[in-house]
């Protein structure tokens, strides 16, 4: 079988074994799992379960080395100098509450100022606008046009001599579109902020390399890049994660602990409190094998036909309108979207009756709506292992919408 | 199925509320919140010498939320604060798939949401309208 055939069909994924009419459409929230990973799980927990870093014998050791060799793995795979740079945690937003608490704390004071951009996942803003609440700081919004773009005159404009970080996603989960994270991080480095990358919905996507984004920190999840739920990345700075404090803390994250105090682990075990999601970890290694094995050009390539596929089939219909930019190439497989005079949550029950599952509400970016005027949309996200045939069947259920609301009876 | 469940009383009642509008001298007012999806109703009831005498409702919301709010209020104009919570308990149980048939009539054109107990994604936008009025009835708001 050749790379292309097997990035072309679904016989990987399981899943559509099981639901062989399933249209799945939601890979934004999350995508599925091949059976590459699944095995690769169930093989750790059957063959090199033992808890890691802490037991004196041959099972633990195995556990400890399939642990490690996943970080090195998301180390090679993102760029990173070093594996001290990549700490595993639950999610995207436990990493991005990571940076809150524990950056955030020492080096947030009074007066302040936090840059979020307005297009932010609620994961990617919250730990922000706690923070700012807590210091007395002042959380400011860096706003987009109507087609989800941001120039580099508006972040010239927003940043001030007191803006000490400016968070904002590679890629937003509403637009689609991908933010000049690399222009923007050498903007904030000459004005003295750093800058924090959501790589969500990025990473699984196009190739990501934290030296050349030159961005002190990122964070994404496994679950949406075909490995299990639970497990996500912290990249950060090796010299800015050494000075910050612990986040969590428990076993295994120390060196001494005494009566009076504690010492702590070195990086990255200093945040990795508690037993860790080893089977999580040797997923998402097994993820980046089965990236790496179809390569991202193949990704995105296919990614970006089946994008504009359903982008001109959907233009076609007049009442439905397309949130962001009016090109394709923006969208990057999400495509969000309002129908005239339907609530998204109706579009979505008629989508899930004829077995396609997309996305209806605000998508966790409630500001994003309140800056655009619109209550809330529907989001068809797709991913590799879409077809045209999903995307047939979407647009045949999109065209009947209107009518089965009760429209032009 | 859904091409049923949003058969001609539910479009009917979506697309050409009778209750979709403001109700300036209520005497009771209530706002209802489904914080996931970000529909927000708010309610209006005046309640004359324990009787119901008009209601509303404006805000935004689903073809669900919006029909079963519209038939609401059809059913408890006329009645008393106490009858609207006993449709309001039949209501619940038609949700919860425990309702007898007799009861299901009681309910005339709310029973068309009986489905709703089949779609638990949706069970939230149909009970909005029926939480807030048990929370107006109960002092909720003013």
């Amino acid at each position: 079988m050749t790379v292309s055939d097997k990035l072309f069909s679904k016989a990987d994924f399981p899943v559509f074994e099981k639901y062989k009419d399933l249209v799945y459409l939601d890979n934004s929230a999350t995508q599925q799992k091949p059976r590459q990973v699944l095995e690769r799980v169930e093989e750790y927990y059957r063959e090199e379960n033992a808890n890691p870093l802490r037991g004196l014998y041959d099972l633990s050791v195995k556990a400890t080395d399939a642990y490690e060799n996943s970080r090195e793995k998301v180390r090679e795979f993102i760029g990173a100098n070093s594996t001290k740079e990549i700490i595993f945690t639950r999610n995207a937003s436990e990493s991005l509450n990571l940076i809150a608490y524990s950056w955030g704390r020492e080096n947030i004071t009074s007066g302040d100022e936090i840059l979020v951009a307005i297009s932010e996942h609620h994961s990617d803003l919250l730990p922000w606008q706690l923070l700012a609440k807590e210091k007395g700081a002042t959380l400011k919004y860096l706003d987009c046009d109507k087609f989800g773009k941001y120039t580099a005159d508006d972040l010239k404009k927003a940043l001030t001599s007191r803006t000490k970080i400016f968070a904002i996603a590679q890629i937003s989960n509403v637009f689609g579109r991908v933010n000049p994270i690399k222009e923007f991080a050498k903007i904030c480095h000459e004005n003295g902020t750093l800058i924090v990358c959501d790589g969500a919905q990025s990473v699984p996507h196009i190739p990501v390399d934290v030296n050349d984004l030159d961005v002190d920190f990122l964070a994404f999840s496994g679950h949406k890049m075909l490995a299990p739920m639970g497990i996500g990345v912290l990249y950060g700075r090796e010299e800015l994660l050494e000075k910050m404090p612990p986040f969590l803390s428990g076993g295994e994250m120390i060196e001494y602990v005494t009566r009076e105090g504690a010492t702590y682990a070195e990086l990255p075990h200093k945040f990795e409190a508690g037993t860790v999601n080893v089977g999580g970890a040797v997923g998402l290694a097994a993820a980046i094998d089965y990236i790496n094995d179809i390569g991202f050009e193949a990704i995105e390539k296919r990614e970006n036909e089946l994008t504009e596929l359903a982008f001109n089939e959907m233009k076609k219909i007049p009442y439905v309108n397309i949130i962001g930019s009016e090109k394709a190439e923006d969208h990057h497989g999400i495509l969000t979207f309002t129908i005239e005079g339907v609530h998204p949550h109706d579009i979505a029950a008629i989508f899930d009756a004829d077995n396609i599952a997309i996305r209806a509400g605000h998508h966790c970016a409630q500001p994003l709506h309140q800056h655009l005027s619109v209550q809330s949309t529907t989001r068809m996200s797709l991913a590799f292992y879409n077809d045209e045939e999903d995307i047939k069947r979407f647009i045949e259920t999109l065209k009947t919408i209107r009518r089965r609301m009760g429209y032009d009876r | 199925m859904t091409d049923n469940f949003y058969g001609e009383v539910l479009a009917d009642h979506n697309l050409h509320p009778l209750h979709r509008h403001d109700l300036p001298d209520a005497t009771h007012v209530c706002k209802g919140l489904n914080p996931t999806c970000g529909d927000d109703i708010e309610l209006h009831l005046d309640i004359h010498d324990g009787v119901i005498t008009d209601g509303s409702f404006t805000g935004l919301g689903c073809a669900i939320s919006q029909a079963s709010a519209d038939i609401m209020l059809e059913l408890i104009i006329g009645k008393t604060p106490d009858e609207a919570r006993y449709y309001a308990s039949l209501f619940h149980k038609m949700i919860e798939g425990i309702i007898t048939d007799e009861e299901l009539e009681e309910l005339e054109e709310a029973g068309a949401l009986q489905n709703v107990s089949k779609m638990p994604a949706r069970v939230k936008c149909a009970m909005l309208s029926w939480n807030t009025m048990e929370k107006l009835l109960n002092g909720g708001d003013s």
